[in-house]
């Protein structure tokens, strides 16, 4: 694929749209809102490497994220007044230090397949979020540790003070990160998951131990949620105990399975969604939680394929459109014009009350 | 002796809630073999039904009616959504009650707000059940505690003596064979997850007024009944009684004990400088701790013995 001429052409594509989408978008809200998606795209494909590629459903992937942000939060505070380049490289601790973190906790996770790896992990979750409001020193509880990015003097003209040059920071780095995760796809490693999520039997006579490749994958999982929880940390400048909680993690596991996770690109889609669900729809309703949870029953539902999914089957028929399809589709936007309707009515109402 | 006796019974029944709740849930994922993650949320709207029905018609009709609606919509839930992702694996069916669990949520905060409800424990039991020494131990928490021995028991009987009892025990292993001797095995199936799901009703009931209803009560509760589910043996109703026993005991003891290694070193007659190496650790008094307990207990059981401590089956 990589090497067709489809497959070239769909990265150049890709490349554009991440140095262009800033020239569509100028208003510094904008420019923020692209920078959140552009970590959340690159969390969500990790995620998706567990939960896709190797079916491990875990509930705590926020906590590698959320734990390299923190180590990246401390190690821009040392660096402070050293050369702006240093801030480049910083994903890339973030990368190794969530590595870490996943080669610890993914030793225990990886202990056992299927439901029990899920609740393990929503375990190890819950047990370091409120392991790190313990320890005030290190995490700073509630408040957060917040960091400059600012490091020092120019360099190149670049000093990563505005908000676009920040954004090409995480283009660069969600260009990059897309790009490996991808080629992992294709090694021995990543056919081999695909093998143990779908029958890890086989794969055991075959002579791979399940167990083995599930942590690796784990590992080079968590590098990525690392790199992009180092990202997050760039971007806001903070990070709180709230980044490693279950909330977060849920947020993850939402908007991929939301974007599809049974293609590639599927996470990108749901990171985009999920993003604009809630820093657009906010704005508008209460209920946009509502919605998201809503959104995410129905695609389990009925579309277990996602966004792209969805997208894929209807380039592949979009001949076929018969006057019934058309009518049910009419239907279905009808019902949940009045869903949306009915819950508005609700939410004004808890209002008043 | 007095304290040692009243966390005790504190302990116990606080264990006794866990295994109100547990039990359901390992009900249906030994049943069914699906882990419902939303089975907290169905204990939430346990204790919301209940105090929507105990303002109307008081706690003793609270108390039976308000499992049963828990139950219905239940059953609901399996018939509409489960039953059909289902076929897509356990997966899928995981989160399919994730979801669910994030919109009854929300639903709930619709409904009735984000704060907390005045739901009031009955005025026949708002007292003490007796005094030990000089402490009083309140009726409410003997009559919870008598509540869920009575559910142990009487789910104990139904799964053992009962005809339904012995139909759900064969399903467990052969559904095709009790398929075709004529039994409805799908029927069946939304029966235990509603009878699952009207004991997180139940709980909820009695949960709500002994704790505190608010929306995030579910949250509050759900990592831990989890923990005693994989701890206890997935799919195990012994494993889950002696383990939510175990927890209840464990945090009730944590929380009343106000020690740290710091204040045992002390003991000792070793004094450490605040800069010494481990010192934010070696000041943590058993009290902070006592919430992540449970997640410490289950990482440990998880790395001694992978099944659990009563596990039968993957």
């Amino acid at each position: 694929m990589l090497s067709s001429w489809r497959g070239k052409s769909a990265w150049l594509a890709f490349a554009l749209i991440l140095l262009a989408a800033p020239l569509a978008f100028r208003q510094s809200g904008a420019l923020s809102i692209l920078s959140q998606c552009g970590c959340m795209m690159l969390l969500a494909l990790s995620f998706n490497m567990l939960l896709g590629q190797s079916g491990m459903l875990s509930f705590g992937h926020a906590l590698y994220a959320g734990l390299a942000a923190f180590a990246s939060v401390h190690l821009m505070n040392r660096l402070a007044g050293s050369s702006p380049a240093a801030l480049l490289l910083v994903p890339l601790a973030g990368g190794v230090a969530g590595m870490l973190a996943g080669a610890l906790f993914g030793y225990i996770t990886t202990r056992r397949a299927g439901t029990a790896l899920s609740m393990i992990s929503l375990a190890l979750v819950e047990l370091i979020a409120a392991a790190a409001l313990m320890f005030p020193g290190w995490f700073d509880g509630e408040s957060g540790v917040s960091t400059d990015r600012v490091l020092g003097a120019p360099l190149l003209g670049i000093d990563f003070a505005s908000q676009l040059q920040v954004y090409y920071l995480i283009a660069f780095w969600l260009f990059l990160c897309t790009a490996a995760m991808y080629g992992l796809t294709q090694t021995p490693l990543g056919r081999i998951a695909n093998a143990v999520r779908d029958n890890p039997q086989r794969a055991a006579f075959i002579g791979h131990d399940p167990r083995r490749v599930r942590y690796l994958m784990f590992m080079l999982s968590a590098f990525f949620a690392g790199v992009g929880g180092a990202l997050t940390a760039i971007n806001f400048e903070i990070v709180s105990a709230e980044n490693l909680g279950l909330l977060r993690s849920a947020q993850i596991l939402l908007f991929t399975f939301i974007g599809g996770i049974g293609y590639f690109f599927g996470p990108m889609i749901g990171a985009l969604v999920g993003v604009l669900f809630s820093s657009l729809l906010s704005a508008y309703t209460r209920g946009w939680q509502l919605y998201l949870g809503l959104l995410f029953v129905l695609v389990v539902l009925f579309a277990p394929g996602g966004i792209a999914g969805v997208w894929m089957s209807s380039l592949a028929g979009w001949r076929r459109i018969t006057m019934r399809f058309l009518l049910r589709l009419a239907g279905a936007l009808l019902m949940a014009g009045a869903a949306v309707f009915l819950i508005e009515m609700l939410y004004r109402r808890a209002a008043v009350l | 002796m007095e304290f040692t006796l009243i966390t005790l019974l504190n302990g116990l029944s606080y264990g006794l809630l866990l295994f109100l709740l547990s039990s359901g849930l390992t009900l249906i994922f030994s049943m069914l073999g699906v882990l419902n993650f939303a089975h907290a949320s169905f204990y939430m709207l346990g204790a919301y039904f209940a105090y929507a029905i105990s303002i109307q018609l008081g706690f003793w009709p609270a108390l039976l009616l308000a499992p049963l609606l828990t139950g219905l919509l239940g059953a609901l839930v399996e018939r509409i959504g489960l039953r059909h992702v289902r076929r897509h694996g356990q997966v899928a069916e995981l989160l399919f009650t994730f979801g669910l669990s994030y919109v009854i949520v929300e639903l709930v905060q619709l409904v009735w707000g984000k704060s907390a409800l005045p739901y009031a424990i009955p005025a026949q039991l708002d007292g003490p059940l007796f005094t030990l020494y000089s402490t009083a131990f309140p009726a409410y928490r003997g009559f919870m505690m008598l509540l869920a021995l009575l559910i142990l028991l009487a789910a104990s009987w139904l799964l053992k003596r009962s005809r339904v009892g012995l139909l759900i025990q064969a399903a467990l292993t052969h559904p095709q064979m009790l398929e075709a001797l004529g039994h409805n095995v799908p029927r069946l199936f939304t029966l235990v997850f509603a009878a699952g799901c009207a004991m997180a009703g139940l709980a909820g009931v009695v949960g709500g007024n002994a704790f505190v209803t608010e929306p995030g009560m579910a949250a509050g509760v759900g990592s831990i009944i989890f923990v005693v589910v994989v701890v206890g043996g997935l799919g195990s109703l012994k494993g889950a009684f002696i383990t939510s026993l175990l927890i209840g005991i464990l945090q009730t003891y944590a929380v009343a004990l106000d020690v740290s290694l710091l204040s045992g070193l002390a003991h000792w007659g070793i004094q450490l400088a605040p800069d010494a190496v481990g010192y934010p650790l070696l000041r943590l008094t058993l009290a902070q701790v006592a919430p992540v307990l449970p997640y410490l207990l289950l990482v440990l059981v998880m790395l001694l013995c992978p099944r659990g401590l009563f596990g039968v089956r993957d």
